[in-house]
């Protein structure tokens, strides 16, 4: 019997946990959901570090220049998730925790080399915030090869 | 008997809190608005709409997201995430949950003025997108 090896890997991938291809992150958490999904994509918790997102909580007020506030209990609910969920890999630079995946190196290494220098100013895309853009289930969590469409417009270097 | 009296005492006492239509919101701006300047008629429309579009100091306007039509689906000004209409008529889902209406109010406010909206700003608001079909 002879099976393709793409679907060999397929189902050995399916098998894993949904993030252990570090493509598929698990991000169904209601209260992450409902108060952090409404203005962007559900960022995975582990592409930050915990002390990186204890940053990020500490200034909802001020979160990159807009009121993303919540209730006390709320907040604490959320934290506990992100901290519990958060990367093992330290995400600072010059002493101080990152706020942004984006300045990650990780993120920098994984969009260098083929895309155009531009990418994140093209009218689909926006901002390097707007995973959806090109990632069409990063809303489940899916950062797989599988769901990627670049944009109308934009083709790889 | 007594307890049901005496929710009933609070619950007339505080109709935002117990507010379910938008209707009931407006009722309560409204009211709020009135103790807040005795000489306040009524929520105005015409003055919603004005708040809505127009910029007040800052970078964004309430339109930058929700668009010039709030009855139409926006999108967030940064992120480009699609937010769902606010209109009522278009959401059925708008203006019927006290702790979500007062956390955008809160939150948009903040950003759109830099300062919390007075019941009158909420009122004239929820009028103007009640008047969109």
């Amino acid at each position: 019997m002879k099976r393709s090896p793409a679907l060999l890997s397929a189902c050995l991938l399916a098998a894993l946990p949904a993030h252990a291809d570090g493509k598929r992150f698990d991000v169904r958490n209601a209260a992450y959901q409902s108060e952090c999904a409404s203005c962007h994509v559900a960022y995975p918790p582990q592409l930050l570090s915990a002390a990186s997102w204890r940053a990020v909580m500490d200034g909802l007020p001020r979160h990159f220049g807009s009121d993303a506030s919540l209730e006390p209990a709320i907040h604490a609910d959320i934290l506990r998730y992100l901290e519990a969920n958060a990367g093992r890999r330290d995400t600072a630079a010059a002493g101080k925790p990152l706020l942004r995946i984006t300045e990650t190196r990780w993120f920098v290494r994984e969009h260098a080399g083929e895309l155009p220098r531009d990418i994140w100013k093209h009218p689909a895309v926006k901002s390097a915030a707007n995973c959806a853009a090109c990632h069409t289930d990063a809303d489940r969590g899916d950062f797989s090869e599988r769901t990627l469409r670049l944009p109308q417009g934009v083709s790889k270097k | 008997m007594r307890i049901f009296a005496c929710l009933l005492a609070l619950a007339a006492a505080s109709p935002a809190a117990f507010a379910q239509t938008p209707a009931d919101f407006l009722a309560a701006y409204a009211q709020q608005a009135k103790q807040e300047n005795p000489a306040y008629q009524a929520p105005s429309a015409r003055q919603g709409r004005l708040f809505f579009t127009a910029r007040h100091g800052r970078e964004w306007s309430c339109a930058s997201c929700h668009t010039d039509n709030p009855a139409d689906a926006g999108r967030h000004a940064v992120t480009g995430r699609p937010i769902k209409p606010l209109a009522p008529s278009a959401n059925a889902a708008r203006f019927t949950r006290q702790a979500k209406v007062e956390k955008w109010f809160r939150r948009n406010c903040n950003d759109v003025l830099g300062r919390a909206c007075s019941a009158q700003e909420k009122g004239d608001v929820l009028a103007y997108l009640l008047t969109l079909k």
